[in-house]
Parts: C-alpha cells; structure tokens; sequence
C-alpha cells in the first residue's frame, strides 16, 4: 500500500469513485457495515455527503429529486440541506453529514461523520 | 392551400368573429379584411367617452393595425366594398381592389337614421355612428356655442351629455314625453331627466322637428309649432338602421337586415353575417352583448366545428353617462296580466321596479343603485320562480343571505353564473376563476384576460369590488392555481403554451427561457416540465431522468423500508397458470417476502431490494412479462370483468376488450395516473364507474365514462357517451386519453380536470366532433409508438445500471 493512501485509511478517509459515475441532480450510496451514505452531485459539480437516512422517518434521501444545494425525501417530502444535512425548516431534525473531497474528479469520502448531529447515529425508524 | 375569408366591416361584431375564430382554428384561413374607416377596430362603445373627453382614440382601439400583421391578416383600410360577384367569388372595393373569397362575412353594421327634412345634409349636421362624427362634434364644441341634439334615446343622451362636457350648451329635442322610452318606465325616466338637467341640459320634450336652417351651414332648427331655436351644431340621433345596401345589391335576401339563419349563414351558404346589418328570426339588434354571441357562433361555423346556434337574445340596457346608473331589461312597462313591485327612495334618488307573472320576472327598470341588475337579468333569462324570495326580491341579492353592506358583500352574494359584464357575457364564476388563476391585480389585467368591463365600462364597478374580494383574505382558501411553484411566475397552461409556441426542447430551455427563479428548480416543476416537454414532443424529447419521481426514475414503488415493489402487467386482469407459475418461481427464487393480489387485478411483489430489481426484471421479462407501471403517473390497469364468455349476465366480451385497451394504452405516460375498467354488464362489477376511463358493456354496444376515481375523494364517473363497436371503444379511449394528456394540469387527475373544464367541453372536442376525435387519437398512437417500449427488459439489459448499484461497498 502507498504511503498516501495508508493515511487517508487510518484517517477514514476512502476514494469512492468518480464525480462522474453520479448523475448531475442525482446521488449514489456508498454502503458501509455502519449503515449507507449519501453523496450528492448538484448541478455545478459540487459533491456532499449525507447519511442516508431522512430525519422523518429513515427515507433513503439518495433517491430523492435534487435541486439546487437540497435533496427532497422520497417518503414525504421533506427537504434537507445538502451542506449541514439540517431539514428546511418548518421541519426540524438532520441527518450527519460526512466530509466529502473532491481531486482530479476523484471523489474523497471520510467514513467519520461530522459532530453536531445528534441523531446522526441513531436513526429514527 | 389554404382557404380565403374575407371579412367586409372592419367593426366590432366582424372582428369578434375573426378573434373566436383564430381561437378555434388559428391556421385554416388566410384572412382579409375591408372596412371603409381608415381605422384599425376600435370600441364604438367607447365613442360616448371620447366625446366626453374621459377618453381618447387611442384608449379604445381593440385591435391596431399591428394586431392584423401578428395575425397575418391582410387589411385594407379606408375602402368600401362595393361589389361582390357571388358566382367568381370575387369582392371588390371602390377603388378597384379585388379580394377573391371561399367564405365571406359580412359585418356592415348600421346606418345612423337621417329624417328626411329640409336642411338635413347643411355642413353642421352630424350624426353619432364614428370617429369621423365624434371628431366633427369636438369640432364644433371648440367654438363653444349651442348644440341640438335630436333624439332623447341612448344614443342622444351620451352625445348631449358629451358636447356638455366639451363645454357647450346643449338642448336636446324628443318627439316623445320620456326618455329612453323604449328603455326606461315613466318614473325613472323622470329621475333620469331631473338629474340631467341639474347637470345642465335643457329638453324640450314632445317636439317635432320641421326643418334645420341655415345659408352654408346649419343656423337654427325649426319645429312644427313654429318654434326656431338657435344652433351651431345638430346631432341627429333618432336611430340606426341595418347596414344591409350593399348585400341587396348583391342579391341575398334581405327584409329588413341580411336575413340569416342560426349559424348565421345567408341565403348564399358561402356567406354568413354578423352584426347590426343581420336579421335573425325577425329581430334585429343595436347591441354588442347579441352581435358578439353571433360572433362565436358564426366562428363555431367558420372552423367547420359545426355545433354552435344562435337562437335570439334577450338584452339589457345599461347607461354611460358617469355618475348615471341606469338598467334596465326586457318587458319593464308590463300590462294586465303582470304584478309590479316598486321601491322608491327619492332622497337617495334610487328607483327600482320590477315586474312579475306566476312569479316569474318579465322585466326590470333600476335608476340611481343597478347593482341588482345583472342578478334580475339572470332570473329573468332562466326564468326563475322567485317564490321563495320573493319578500326580499327589491332588495336585491345581498339580502337574501346573511345581511351585509356594500360592494363587496354584494358580489360575494353572487352566483358563479351570475352575469358581470354584459356585453361580452362573462359571469362572476370566470372573472374570479381568471383573477386566482392568472393572478390578476388590476382592472387592466381582469379585461385583457376576460374582456369583462372591456366594452361599455359600465360593468367596472363590479369588476373591481370581485377583484378586491377575490384578493382578500377570505377567498385565497379556494385553490387558485397560482404559478406552478416558487421557481416561476408562470403556471401550468403558460408553460405548456410556452413549450409548444416557442418549439422549447429540454428542462434547461424552459427554465432559461421563462427565467427561472431557481438555479435548477424543484421537485415541483421539474417532474410536470419533464411531462409536458415529454408529450409536447413524443420521440424527440428526451427524458431526463432526474427530473422523475424515485418511483418513476427505477420503474419500481419506494416502499417505507426503502425497497420497492414489482407489478408485472396482467393484461386485462385475466392469466394463465403458466403465468402464476412463472410468478412463483420467481418468488421463490429472490424471497419475496410478500405476493399480494392488487385493488386493480394484477400481482404484487413486495420487499425487492434496489440490487435486485434488474435481475428480477430479467427473470421476468423471460417469462413474457413487461412493466405494470404500477408507480407512475402512467396507464395503470385494466380491470374487467369475465364477461359474456362465463358471466350469465354478460353482454360482451369484456374481458378482451379490456385487454385489447391495455394493449392499447400501456406505456404511456399521463399527468396523473389513469386507471380503466370494462365491466360486462350494467352490474358493474369491474367497478368500471369510479375508473379515469370506464366501459360497462350493454346489449347495444358499449357505454363510455370518464372522470372517475376512487380514493381519498370518490367520484363516480360522468356519462360521456354510447358507441356501438369495439373500434370505436378504442378510438374514443385513445382521444379522452390525449385530450387529458395535452391539457390537463400535471398531477390533476381526470375527475378534477373533467369539472374544470367541463364534461360538455369534452364531449365537444372527443364525441361531437369527429374530426378532432380522430385527431386526437392519432398523436396518441403517435405518442406511443415511443412510449411503448418495456422499461424492465431495458434496464435488465443494462440501461441505467448506475441507479441500481451503490456507487462502492466498503467494510
Ligand atoms: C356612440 C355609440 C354608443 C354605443 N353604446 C353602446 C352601449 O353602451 N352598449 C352597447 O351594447 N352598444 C352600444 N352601441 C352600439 C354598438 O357600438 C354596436 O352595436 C356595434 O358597434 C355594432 O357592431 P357591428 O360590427 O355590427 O357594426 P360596426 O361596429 O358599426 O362596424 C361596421 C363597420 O363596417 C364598415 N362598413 C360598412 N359597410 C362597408 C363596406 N361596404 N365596405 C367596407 N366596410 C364597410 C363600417 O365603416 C364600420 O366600420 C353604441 C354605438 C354608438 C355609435
Ligand atoms: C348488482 C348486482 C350484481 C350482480 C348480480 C353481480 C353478479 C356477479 C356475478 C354473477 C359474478 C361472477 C362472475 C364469475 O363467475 O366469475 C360477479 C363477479 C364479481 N362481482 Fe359482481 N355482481 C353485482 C354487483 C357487484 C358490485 C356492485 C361489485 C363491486 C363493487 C361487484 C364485484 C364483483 C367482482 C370483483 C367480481 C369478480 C369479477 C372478476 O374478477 O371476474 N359485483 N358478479
Ligand atoms: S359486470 Fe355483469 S357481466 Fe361482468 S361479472 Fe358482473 S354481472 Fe357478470
Ligand atoms: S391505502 Fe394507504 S396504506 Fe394502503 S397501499 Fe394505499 S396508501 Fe398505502
Ligand atoms: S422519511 Fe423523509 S420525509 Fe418522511
């Protein structure tokens, strides 16, 4: 294994593919022994990543409509901000976010969420 | 090549015609139009104003002479026709221009009435008919001095009251001792004559005209009793007659207008008329309301539409004079036989009568509050028992609900159908419906979109107080159909226009072209561009995949746990056991946790991981199964019944028919989803009268319905019609099928769209007329031969294979 690639394992970090293989205003899950994550492809090429679990009642959010920086659930319809995984309000909840990086159209994806979500681990099903 | 129309009278009934004409079938004609004013169409209504100097010119063209050029229409301004060679089909003009026709209006209006007394042609003797008399009177009224108006009817009145308002004085001469006789009874006419004369004008009533004095021009007016007024100008306005010379000349048979039938067709079938010069069953009209119901028949006709009739009308007359409300309607004088109600206020300066027989309304007189006019108009027209209400009756609408005051109550207290704008016919229910639709804000806007208060005016005040109701608080509960979603001003009916004339192609055009608000829009509008761009432009338009539904985009139900739901099509509800068994072995083969039976006869197989769809599709697909489109706004099932093969009541072949509908129809997409069922008798057990399209087999043939659901809101289907063979079960099926798909709102299904646009205009467009029927039916098997195609076999194949596979698996 190369050097490079051995610290991004230790630090969770895993090349997932290219920004290509996402359809624009689509997703993909990337499925882990912890559960699917999300990663978005907008319009403009930028790429976020999302358990992909709605904080409404654990809709896959990756099979949502994408639009502008937001995923609609598939299940009911709630909106979830790509970049803080946060609802649109008037709904209230989120779902972690993980970083996401993005290299020669390489996508780069941290297994670690991000702090902050409270519910990130513990779905509501 | 296309056929030629000319139209003669460049005036407001010929081109109505023109305008309900283009709506109907804007391509069949190359269009040509004389009129001898050199004007584009004005709003002669509007004339009364423009002497008053509340308007201008400008303000009451209808349509410029760049209306003509957009329309390609060809005008020819200023030039009288003077010939028309029936046989060449030929018209010619005064000056020699020649216009070869295969159909022909005629639209010459009226000529104003002229007595025939001595001095009638002196320079200073002008009638009220158009611009060129309103600019003589403007004219005139600039040396201020004394006008005489001749004639104490509609016409004199707004003309004295006008050359007031220029600043002359003004005397207004009536053989008879009302005004308005043939409009107004005794007392409103006397209200009438007090307030104008506290505006300045002086009558002599009950004067006979002898002759009009004067050298060169006009100098006095002298009457039978030797009476000689002074007058610098003399208005005659005694009356119009039908503008019919240049049709008698020509041969047609004219008593005393054109005399035309009710599809307003002459004795010569390639020459209809309309307007002032037409006589229909014995009566003549001087009004817009009647001529601009003659102009949609005769379009109707035009556009070989061929349903329309016009069967008389009945009028009612409204007063613009500003600060004037006057109305009345119909038998106002009664008789014998007739009972009177009355209410008098004469401190309010408010009249009212109404006259009545077996309860019914006869007729209508109202000065000084007119608002009730329009509502004892349409009690009258639908003849109305007014038994129940009668106590209230005088006091008008507003009073027969809760009690409530003023404008807005008063509308608000209307029926949809109540009539608001009579001139051009428009009712409460279509302004209110136009205002939340469109979004209308101002007057301006509710005229453009309705032409309701875009004739006489004298309909504004009601206009305005439905505006400001239907703004209000209280009516924006009612669903309007606002733009289709924050991202756009427009909604569904201007996309759809705007797609189909601007030739718009993708998402992206659309959104780039109607600037949208949002970067790439909504789940909203993005899946109803994708349908409308997707039936616009069958074969051509590619479907952009993110813009579906989850459902719609993996061809497959999103369940709750986050796997779908497979429904193979089960043509017509009718399988074999090879079939089941193909099914089980499936089953079995990836675990279907469940098999269910559906509410529309087919087999579901629930619980199918994202992974697996492919593989199952494959199976499937090998055992001669495609897509039940079971999750899209789609063709759903068939349902039937077993029919007259096993049925004892059976009167068809229900079964097959049924199958041979879904053959039909598979694969197409829809705004919502559509769902059939053929039953094979009137039991019904197919259920077929809650279905978007229902057949129920009768000995005779097959019943047609349309516009069912079951759901959260039931609704049983409309009766749309009777057909005798299994061909035209078809036809019909494919037309309502394109009908809806062309003009429905996305994500309206049948039984919403059916009442908004109503059953009988759907039977207009797929039962009555044929042509259009079959039409219909063509662009869907045009549509179809796209959309048929089985998506599963596609993606077993390998189409899409992003979509069912994660993008990586780790750990
Ligand atoms: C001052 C005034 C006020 C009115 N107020 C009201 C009102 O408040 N409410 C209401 O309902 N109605 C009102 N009317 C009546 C209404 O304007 C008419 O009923 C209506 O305009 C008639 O339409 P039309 O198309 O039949 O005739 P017009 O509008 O008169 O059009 C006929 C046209 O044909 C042209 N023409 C005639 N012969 C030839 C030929 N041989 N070749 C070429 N062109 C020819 C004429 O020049 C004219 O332009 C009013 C009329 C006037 C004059
Ligand atoms: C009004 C009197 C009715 C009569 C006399 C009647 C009679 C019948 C008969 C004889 C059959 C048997 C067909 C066969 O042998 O397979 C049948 C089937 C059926 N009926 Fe009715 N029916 C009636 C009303 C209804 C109604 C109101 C419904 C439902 C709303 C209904 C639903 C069904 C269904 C679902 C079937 C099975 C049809 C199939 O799948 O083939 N029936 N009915
Ligand atoms: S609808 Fe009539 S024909 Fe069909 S099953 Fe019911 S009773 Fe029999
Ligand atoms: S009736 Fe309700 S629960 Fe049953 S399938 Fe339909 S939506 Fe689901
Ligand atoms: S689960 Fe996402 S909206 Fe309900």
């Amino acid at each position: 294994m190369q050097q490079a690639e051995k610290t991004m394992v230790e630090n969770n970090w895993i090349d997932v593919g290219q920004v290509s293989d996402i359809p624009k205003l689509g997703a993909r899950v990337v499925r882990t022994k912890d559960g699917d994550i999300a990663v978005f492809r907008t319009a403009d090429d930028e790429v976020f990543a999302l358990r992909d679990q709605c904080p409404h009642k654990g809709g896959p959010l990756s099979q949502g409509i994408v639009h502008g920086k937001r995923v609609a659930c598939p299940l009911h319809d709630w909106k979830i901000h790509l970049d803080s995984g946060l609802a649109v309000a008037p709904d209230e909840g989120c779902a972690a976010r993980f970083p996401v990086s993005v290299e020669d159209g390489r996508i780069l994806l941290s297994l670690t969420p991000d702090e902050g979500c409270p519910n990130s681990n513990a779905p509501k099903v | 090549m296309k056929q030629r129309l000319v139209l003669i009278g460049n005036g407001m009934a010929g081109v109505r015609t023109l305008e309900e004409l283009l709506k109907l079938a804007p391509d069949r004609y190359d269009i040509t139009v004389f009129g001898a004013e050199p004007y584009g169409n004005y709003n002669r209504i509007l004339l009364s104003p423009v002497l008053a100097g509340e308007k201008t010119i400008e303000q009451i063209m209808l349509n410029d002479e760049q209306w003509y050029v957009d329309n390609g229409i060809t005008l020819h301004e200023g030039k009288q026709v003077t010939a028309i060679d029936r046989t060449k089909r030929i018209v010619r003009a005064a000056d020699g221009t020649e216009e070869k026709y295969d159909r022909l209006i005629l639209a010459t209006g009226s000529m104003p009435f002229i007595i025939p007394i001595p001095g009638k042609d002196l320079p200073g003797v002008v009638a009220f008919r158009d611009i060129q008399d309103v600019d003589r009177m403007l004219a005139a009224a600039s040396g201020k001095g004394h006008a005489v108006v001749i004639g104490g009817g509609l016409l004199g009145l707004e003309a004295a009251n006008g050359l007031l308002k220029q600043g002359m004085r003004v005397s207004v001469v009536h053989l008879l001792d009302t005004l308005m006789e043939k409009q107004l009874d005794k007392p409103a006419a006397g209200l009438l004559k007090r307030s104008l004369e506290e505006r300045g004008l002086n009558f002599l009533m009950g004067a006979q005209t002898e002759a009009i004095l004067g050298k060169d021009k006009v100098e006095a007016v002298r009457f039978k009793d030797g009476l000689e007024i002074p007058a610098d100008l003399v208005v005659m306005a005694v009356g119009i007659r039908p503008n019919a010379e240049l049709a008698k000349q020509v041969g047609l048979h004219c008593e005393r207008g054109v005399v035309v039938n009710d599809t307003m067709q002459t004795f010569d079938p390639r020459v209809y008329a309309v307007g002032e010069c037409v006589q229909h069953r014995g009566d003549t009209y001087g009004l817009v309301a009647p001529l601009f119901e003659q102009a949609k028949v005769c379009a109707n006709h035009l556009a070989e539409l061929g349903y329309a009739r016009y069967e008389g009308s009945v009028t009612s007359t409204k007063l613009k004079v500003t600060g004037i409300d006057l109305f009345s309607a119909g038998d106002f004088q009664g008789d014998d036989s007739t009972e009177e109600m009355v209410l008098q206020d004469p401190g309010r300066g408010v009249y009212k009568k109404v006259v009545v027989k077996d309860n019914r309304i006869q007729g209508a007189v109202m000065y000084g509050d007119t608002i009730d006019g329009s509502w004892y108009f349409q009690l009258m027209r639908d003849n109305t028992d007014i038994s129940g209400f009668r106590d209230n009756l005088l006091f008008g609408q507003a009073h027969l609900g809760d009690s409530g005051h003023g404008d807005d109550n008063r509308v608000a207290a209307m029926a949809d159908s109540a009539e608001i704008c009579g001139c051009n016919g428009v009712c409460k229910g279509d302004i209110v419906k136009a205002i939340s639709d469109k979004r209308l804000f101002t007057l301006d806007e509710v005229r453009a979109h309705t032409k309701a208060s875009s004739s006489c005016g004298s309909c504004t005040g009601l206009v305005e107080a439905l505006l400001a109701h239907t703004l209000g608080g209280e009516y924006s509960q009612t669903p309007s159909k606002k733009p289709l979603c924050p991202c756009t001003e427009h909604n569904h009916d201007e996309l759809r226009t705007a797609i189909r004339a601007e030739g718009l192609k993708s998402v992206r055009a659309v959104m780039d072209h109607l600037n949208w608000k949002t970067e790439d829009g909504c789940p909203k509008c993005r899946p109803a561009l994708n349908y409308y761009l997707l039936c616009q432009w069958p074969g051509e338009y590619k479907d952009d995949n993110q813009s579906r539904f989850i459902n719609e985009r993996v061809h497959a139900n999103i369940q709750k746990d986050g796997t779908y739901s497979v429904i193979p099509r089960m043509w017509g509800g009718e399988t074999t056991p090879k079939e089941l068994m193909a099914i089980a072995q499936i089953a079995e083969k990836w675990n279907v946790p469940t098999v269910h039976v559906t509410g529309g006869q087919r087999i579901d197989l629930l619980g199918i991981k994202k992974e697996d769809l492919p593989g199952i599709w494959g199976d499937l697909s090998e055992a001669g199964f495609v897509s039940g489109h079971a999750y899209g706004k789609a063709i759903r099932t068939v349902k039937t019944c077993v029919g007259k093969t096993w049925c004892r009541f059976g009167t068809q072949d229900s079964t097959q028919m049924g199958i041979d509908l879904e053959k039909l129809t598979w694969g197409s997409w829809t705004p919502h989803k559509f769902k059939l069922a053929v039953s094979g008798c009137p039991r019904n057990c197919a259920e077929a009268t809650i279905k978007d399209f229902g057949v129920v087999c009768v000995d005779s043939g097959y019943e047609l319905h349309v516009g069912g659901n079951g759901g959260v809101k039931v609704r049983a289907t409309d009766f749309l019609c009777h057909v005798k063979t299994e061909d035209e079960v078809k036809e019909y099926c494919a037309a309502f099928l394109q009908l809806y798909r062309e003009e429905a709102h996305y994500l309206e299904r049948t039984a919403p769209w059916v009442e908004r646009v109503g059953l009988a205009y759907i039977k207009d467009r797929v039962v009555e007329d044929a042509e259009n029927r079959a039409a219909l039916a063509e662009r869907f098997g045009l549509s179809q031969q796209f959309a048929q195609v089985d998506p599963w076999k596609a993606r077993a194949e390998g189409l899409d294979a992003h979509e069912y596979s994660p993008l990586k698996r780790v750990g």
